[in-house]
């Protein structure tokens, strides 16, 4: 068995930076998490990462994720206790001791919750999600997909609130259960999702996608640093593809069923000059169109990049005028399965299309 | 309306007098040390050169002196900062995130109480008054005479500051009070910043003011004083020392609102050419439109009302590369009359490949006479490309706009550019940021998010809510426009959550002219 290995203050910063990325537009910016992170690693926290085959097949392993709107979370921040109590409170109901908790979602700000809960609790953070990338929906996971039991889950506020999901009929209703408590409490609390086993993360989780986070952020740095072409980079270090680069000349916003939906369009610049690309996203970019033609659509990865200096942009900071390089990575094959389709490809979010991958 | 417009620079002190919508008289002084100097130097010509023609109405200062205070660390007051939103937000307490060095200068007790409310106006927990009342002793034996106070979600709901701010007045009646919903917007890190900041600026704030109402009455002015804010509206001095924050970018801000009302025109892009830097805004009826994003002054990020500007590293100073390809962001700045090839000096400059290019005439054009042309040609494409891409940048409009170019670096904007319908010059652009000062209006903002309305009916009750606010600020009823309506859809939210911003502007009602007049008109 490999040691774990610690994560330095540094990794934790690339972390930030590939997780939002990893995003495609939503999962929430990773800047409060990571604030935490650069304070508990100043009292002297340092979280060691683990090997996913490393766990043994009876391991208890517990999922975490923030859940809420991004925007109450700018007014009540995040704190690394709420996330551990999610996760104490569930050991507490279950009678039994997680041997590491792993991130829900790479994408986003809950690439770093992991850690914060792993810097209390004293515990390692499994190299690995459910997603490898950010969903909108709770049945959107490697562990849905594998049709692994939903529950229980625990539900923590800042307060002295916790809500337990001992049972759903199916991952759909876990989402309306969790996310009608979720309201209740102020639209975002702190959850310990289903447990799983060592096995189930090894057979059914996006295995490396921390590390693989971490090495994305670190390229975006290094090219900075060496004022390469930061989008070249990226595509190079993941074998991604550059699908357009402009200018954003037209955005479209709105909320239906606690979603954010909406539209971008990219005028051409550069080699794309005369062309037009148009998005749309769900909280996270869903598909793209060249020229009226779908090029691109989910699960394969949709990232929006500043162009300049390799920052992702969210879907609620899209703005007229940036200029911006759109780029797809490869999703987690488990995503593009007909089962995984069936979860997270285009009709799961309302597009009549069939999917095919940029990458096929 | 005789109204004189003041700006306060770094370097320069200009002052105008305007008559109704004709600048009557311009000048431009060194600003001094003391700042009084140079406002009572400039004063004194502008009176002087227009004689006793009549008396003057109001007058309005912009000043960048309290943003250059943060930026160089100085003149700042300790801070107690009360956070209200326990058991949220407890792991990162005021201050973080500030560099190091500013922070050391700013921080005095920090305090961390239960309190605050939820997105939809429930408290998440009662408000410890007993712990603000322990709090507001220890602030006082601590001899801190500023405090800052935020509470979760105090935007949506003001009670847990406003309880708070009373309690410490009891305890500590003579410390200045900055509550944080009078500032910012939603994003409690950022709107606190903000507020810490407006604390740590209270006592130059004061000072500053009172010796700018010094300055006019040494000048003989009787006419009520208003300082000019990010916005481009203006406050009365007496309240305005209260929000310093408010005047961080007063400067760009008039200088753009100058330049729209000596063009004549309200929607266009506005682009100010100095010695090292280019400030693109973009003007919507005649005012700069907001950032609504996160604005880093001195290393802070803060949220709160500010133009949404565009700087990039380029200007009448910047230093050319040898082979033409790269120009700035290093500049000799306000060294260009000594520095630079046609002053006599060594430095190749922006101004000297515009003078090799005959763009402008300045200095000894010999001096440049040997510099080759590809070199000439290639700096100015480099220099244009910029300009070019930055303009398109802070374009939110597809189609074709005028550019108004002002500044002493303005020759390096080309004649014609993509996506620009007409390269606007204008008169007195020299003085543009006074004139904006001059011809402030008065306005009121609302930012906050409504629940289970239509679009419409956010939008209707907003507005409502900023007339409200302009006219107690002073504004005209008669005179408000609607200058800015953005409303933005929330994610995650029951309800079809929506946050609108609605920013209405009126001019200066008589009434409150007339209220501040009549005691100096007696006094005479």
């Amino acid at each position: 068995m490999a040691p774990l290995r610690p994560v330095t203050a540094e990794e934790i910063e690339s972390l930030a930076i590939g997780a939002w990325i990893l995003g495609t537009g939503g999962g929430g910016s990773p800047y409060l998490a990571l604030l935490n992170m650069r304070a508990l690693y100043r009292q002297g926290a340092v979280v060691s990462l683990m090997d996913p085959m490393d766990l043994a097949d009876d391991d208890l392993v517990a999922v975490v994720s923030n859940m809420g709107a991004p925007l109450v979370g700018q007014e009540r921040l995040t704190d690394p206790r709420t996330i551990a109590r999610a996760v104490t409170m569930m050991e507490e109901y279950l009678g039994r001791r997680f041997r590491a908790i792993m991130s829900l979602e790479i994408g986003g700000g809950n690439a770093v919750q992991p850690f914060m809960a792993a810097a209390l609790l004293d515990r390692p953070v499994v190299d690995a999600d459910g997603m490898g990338r950010a969903f909108p929906e709770a049945q959107m996971t490697s562990f849905a997909i594998h049709d692994l039991r939903m529950y229980p889950l625990m539900l923590v506020d800042v307060r002295d609130n916790a809500v337990i999901v001992a049972q759903a009929a199916s991952w759909k209703w876990m989402e309306r259960l969790s996310r009608t408590a979720c309201v209740a409490v102020g639209s975002i609390a702190a959850t310990c999702k289903a447990p799983r086993t060592g096995k189930e993360v090894k057979d059914c989780g996006i295995l490396y996608s921390t590390s693989k986070a971490i090495c994305l952020g670190q390229t975006v740095q290094a090219a900075r640093r060496a004022h390469r072409d930061p989008i070249e980079a990226i595509v190079e270090a993941e074998r991604g593809q550059l699908l357009f680069a402009g200018k954003i000349a037209d955005v479209a916003r709105r909320a239906t069923e606690g979603f954010l939906r909406g539209t971008a369009r990219i005028d051409g610049l550069g080699d794309c000059r005369g062309q037009r690309f148009e998005l749309a996203f769900q909280n996270e970019f869903a598909v793209g169109w060249l020229d009226g033609t779908p090029r691109v659509m989910t699960p394969d990865l949709i990232c929006v990049i500043d162009t300049v200096s390799g920052e992702a942009i969210g879907t609620e900071t899209l703005r007229y005028g940036q200029r911006v390089s759109v780029v797809a990575l490869p999703a987690p094959p488990v995503l593009l399965t007909p089962k995984g389709l069936e979860h997270v490809g285009p009709r799961a979010f309302g597009y009549d299309l069939e999917f095919t991958s940029v990458f096929a | 309306m005789r109204r004189v417009g003041l700006d306060v620079g770094g370097t320069n002190t200009d002052a105008v007098l305007l008559d109704g919508d004709a600048v009557v008289h311009a000048v431009k002084t060194p600003t001094t040390a003391d700042v009084t100097g140079g406002i009572t130097t400039a004063l004194r010509e502008l009176l002087a050169a227009v004689g006793a023609s009549g008396p003057i109405d109001a007058v309005m200062i912009g000043t960048t002196h309290f943003t250059n205070a943060v930026v160089q660390r100085r003149d700042l007051t300790r801070v107690a900062a009360v956070r209200i939103g326990l058991p949220a937000s407890a792991s990162l307490p005021p201050f973080v995130d500030w560099p190091d060095d500013l922070a050391a200068l700013v921080r005095g007790e920090v305090v961390m109480l239960e309190g605050g409310h939820e997105y939809d106006g429930r408290p998440i927990v009662p408000l410890d008054e007993r712990g603000m009342r322990d709090a507001a002793r220890r602030i006082r034996a601590a001899g801190i005479t500023s405090v800052a106070i935020a509470a979760v979600f105090s935007p949506l709901n003001a009670e847990c500051e406003a309880r708070a701010a009373a309690i410490l007045r009891e305890e500590c009646p003579d410390a200045a009070v900055t509550l944080s919903h009078e500032l910012g917007r939603i994003g409690l890190l950022e709107r606190e910043n903000a507020t810490l900041l407006n604390a740590a600026l209270i006592g130059l704030a004061r000072r500053t003011t009172r010796a700018f109402t010094e300055a006019l009455s040494a000048s003989g002015l009787a006419a009520p004083l208003y300082l000019t804010q990010n916005d481009g509206t203006v406050m009365l001095a007496a309240t305005a020392e209260a929000f310093p924050v408010y005047s961080f970018a007063s400067g760009p801000t008039n200088s753009m609102r100058g330049a729209a009302f000596l063009s004549g025109l309200s929607d266009a892009i506005v682009i100010d050419v100095g010695g090292t830097t280019t400030d693109i805004g973009s003007l919507r009826h005649g005012f700069p439109r907001e950032a609504n994003n996160v604005v880093e002054i001195g290393g802070v990020r803060t949220l709160f009302r500010m133009p949404d500007l565009l700087s990039v590293g380029l200007g009448g100073g910047s230093l050319v590369a040898d082979d033409g390809r790269r120009v700035g962001p290093r500049s000799v700045g306000y060294r260009l009359v000594n520095e630079s090839r046609v002053f006599g000096g060594t430095a190749l400059t922006a101004t000297d490949v515009a003078v090799a290019a005959s763009l402008i005439d300045l200095g000894d054009r010999r001096r440049v006479a040997d510099l080759p042309a590809d070199l000439v040609k290639t700096a100015l494409a480099r220099m244009h490309a910029t300009i070019e891409e930055s303009v398109d940048r802070m374009k939110t409009d597809a189609r074709d706009e005028p550019l108004i170019a002002v500044g002493g670096g303005c020759f390096l904007v080309p004649e014609r550019l993509p996506g620009v319908s007409a390269v606007v010059h204008v008169r007195h652009q020299a003085v543009a940021n006074a004139v904006g000062a001059a011809i402030a209006q008065v306005s009121g903002e609302v930012d906050q998010i409504f629940q289970n309305l239509t679009r419409d009916a956010a939008i209707t009750e907003a507005r409502r809510i900023a007339e409200q606010r302009a006219i107690s600020g002073g504004a005209d009823a008669g005179t408000l426009q609607v200058v800015e309506v953005e409303d933005l859809p929330l994610a995650y939210l029951p309800g079809n959550s929506l946050r609108v911003r609605v920013r209405v502007v009126g001019d200066i009602a008589d009434g409150a002219t007339a209220r501040r007049r009549q005691p100096t008109a007696a006094d005479r």
